[in-house]
């Protein structure tokens, strides 16, 4: 995409290179090709990445308590949507050496596809390009599905999550919202909601 | 040039600072009960908000999302894996694109 858009090969290869998230990366890539301003990028991408601030101060509570600053640096660059679907969802605390594994391939896997990407036009016919589209989604339920049959709290605070995001995106005045704003905001109400109804059991439980 | 460069450079300065922060300063252990719940849940509500409406826009055709959705739900339901319900969701998508254009 961004090289049809006149942005040299080895520009969106660093790209992929130094941001690992995928809607940053596409939102940047076009405002570089819309000629934006360096605030407006900025702000763009702050707003858009508002979501990953949620994700790792979770994980910081999930990580274990002796992992240096220096690692935790480095785990910090590999949380994307994907990474913390999976850490987040883990029932024992998270060591180094399993957010190691668990970032190293997607990335690989990811830099190699973008060279694939950019230098080859696309293989697939279109109609299955658009149907892969789903692919990530369909992961994301099939994580949160299992626990929200087992947990009555779980299915709440995905149910009230949905549900205000929906509201985001289709009532008057709050679809004003962009998609990185709704998402937090629906995300920190039904988590809120979960913690006052459902208050976590004592430590026993954890 | 150099202002895609920098502009690249700021994407990924803004990309990484969001994300070290918080891992970096909350070292210790929360105490509090509310905030300790309300982490517990962060995953769910992140998915569950980042999952819908934004599914239904993910192909192109709202309808043929939806049968991709339930299709995932079913699979999902059933404690299928990741790359199950992700082919599951892909194939009826694929399959009603087909059928129906």
């Amino acid at each position: 995409m961004a090289v049809k858009g006149g942005i040299p090969v080895w520009i969106t290869i660093l790209i992929s290179l130094t941001n690992l998230t995928s809607a940053g990366q596409f939102a940047g890539a076009g405002l570089i090709i819309a000629n934006a301003s360096l605030m407006e990028i900025t702000l763009s991408m702050f707003i858009i990445n508002i979501r990953y601030l949620l994700m790792s101060l979770s994980l910081s509570q999930k990580i274990t308590q002796e992992m240096p600053l220096k690692r935790r640096c480095l785990v910090a660059f590999g949380i994307t949507d994907e990474t913390f679907a999976v850490a987040s969802l883990e029932n024992n605390e998270i060591k180094f050496p399993f957010m190691l594994g668990l970032i190293t391939s997607p990335y690989l896997g990811w830099a190699l596809g973008t060279v694939m990407g950019s230098v080859t036009t696309s293989l697939l016919p279109d109609f299955l390009q658009s149907a892969m589209g789903i692919a990530l989604y369909a992961m994301f339920i099939a994580l949160i599905v299992p626990s929200a049959k087992k947990s009555k709290a779980a299915f709440w605070v995905t149910a009230s999550a949905i549900l205000i995001s929906s509201a985001f995106k289709w009532l008057p005045y709050l679809n004003n919202l962009s998609g990185g704003w709704s998402i937090i905001l629906a995300a920190v109400a039904a988590s809120a909601l979960g913690a006052i109804l459902f208050p976590m059991e004592d430590e026993a439980n954890e | 040039m150099s202002k895609i460069l920098s502009a690249v450079f700021i994407m990924a300065v803004v990309t990484y600072a969001i994300r070290v922060i918080p891992i970096a300063i909350f070292e210790k252990k929360i105490k509090s009960r509310f905030i300790k719940s309300f982490l517990l849940y962060t995953p769910f509500a992140v998915l569950g908000a980042m999952t819908f409406p934004g599914i239904l826009y993910s192909t192109g055709n709202v309808y043929y999302s939806l049968a991709g959705t339930l299709a995932a739900l079913i699979l999902a339901y059933f404690e299928q894996g990741l790359l199950k319900v992700a082919l599951g969701a892909v194939f009826t998508v694929s399959l009603c694109m087909v059928l129906l254009q």
